[in-house]
């Protein structure tokens, strides 16, 4: 057998394998990318610079997302000018979305990534995700599910934090 | 005649493996739909679980955990 051909495609079945598997996921410290390039649907705030954001990304058929979407909604309520709420729905249907805020109406901002070119970028490792962003859009705490009192409690000190 | 096969194999190697997919969180969709639980019909289970006790004196130990949405 041609050993060197056999080392060459495996060579090259590593560097493809590496290149495939390459993730760019939104982490800590990242700045979140110009939201007006993915082409969300729904009506995104006028400015996010200079207030505290959280993008949390939510699907109709995430149960914690739903449990969620209260504790989201007291917090916009608690801190109305000065945090953004930005939740990001990735369900493929429309109307599983719309289904599911008639049932869980909230005052913060919804859009949709149709598409899924946001959340592909952010790569989220569970549902819900959500980012925690300061004035300047750079990511400061990251959280992976919905865990209850605690995400809100966590939620609450890392506000105050970046308020202060 | 060996290159061939070598590329035969590694053609037949890259089909086989092009069908093997991650399914990223936010595409769960249709695995966290209800019908995708095996535990969906409790009737059903309830004959599965009699027909594996008489078949094989054992019950319990059956299926494992895991699935659905992936959330949390």
């Amino acid at each position: 057998m041609n050993t060197s051909l056999l080392k060459k495609f495996a060579v090259a079945a590593l560097l493809a394998g590496t290149f495939f598997t390459a993730q760019a996921a939104l982490k800590v410290g990242d700045t979140l990318p110009d939201l007006a390039s993915f082409n969300l649907e729904g009506k995104l705030p006028d400015t996010l610079k200079g207030k505290i954001v959280i993008v949390d990304f939510w699907a109709s058929w995430c149960a914690p997302c739903a449990k969620s979407f209260p504790v989201l909604d007291e917090l916009q309520k608690k801190y109305t000018d000065r945090l953004v709420i930005l939740a990001v729905n990735v369900d493929e249907k429309k109307s599983n979305m719309e289904k599911f805020l008639q049932k869980h109406a909230v005052s913060f901002t919804i859009v949709r990534d149709a598409e899924q070119k946001l959340v592909a970028v952010a790569e989220p490792q569970t549902m819900p995700t959500s980012f925690v962003l300061d004035g300047t859009g750079k990511v400061r705490f990251l959280h992976s599910g919905f865990h209850g009192e605690d995400t809100r409690k966590e939620y609450i000190s890392e506000i105050e934090s970046l308020l202060k | 005649m060996k290159i061939k096969a070598f590329f035969l194999l590694a053609s037949a190697l890259l089909i086989v493996g092009s069908g093997c997919t991650n399914v990223k969180p936010w595409q769960r969709e249709h695995l966290a739909d209800y019908t995708m639980r095996a535990d969906r019909d409790p009737l059903g289970t309830a004959q599965a679980e009699h027909i594996w006790f008489s078949r094989e004196e054992a019950s319990g130990g059956r299926g494992v955990g895991g699935g659905g949405c992936g959330c949390n």
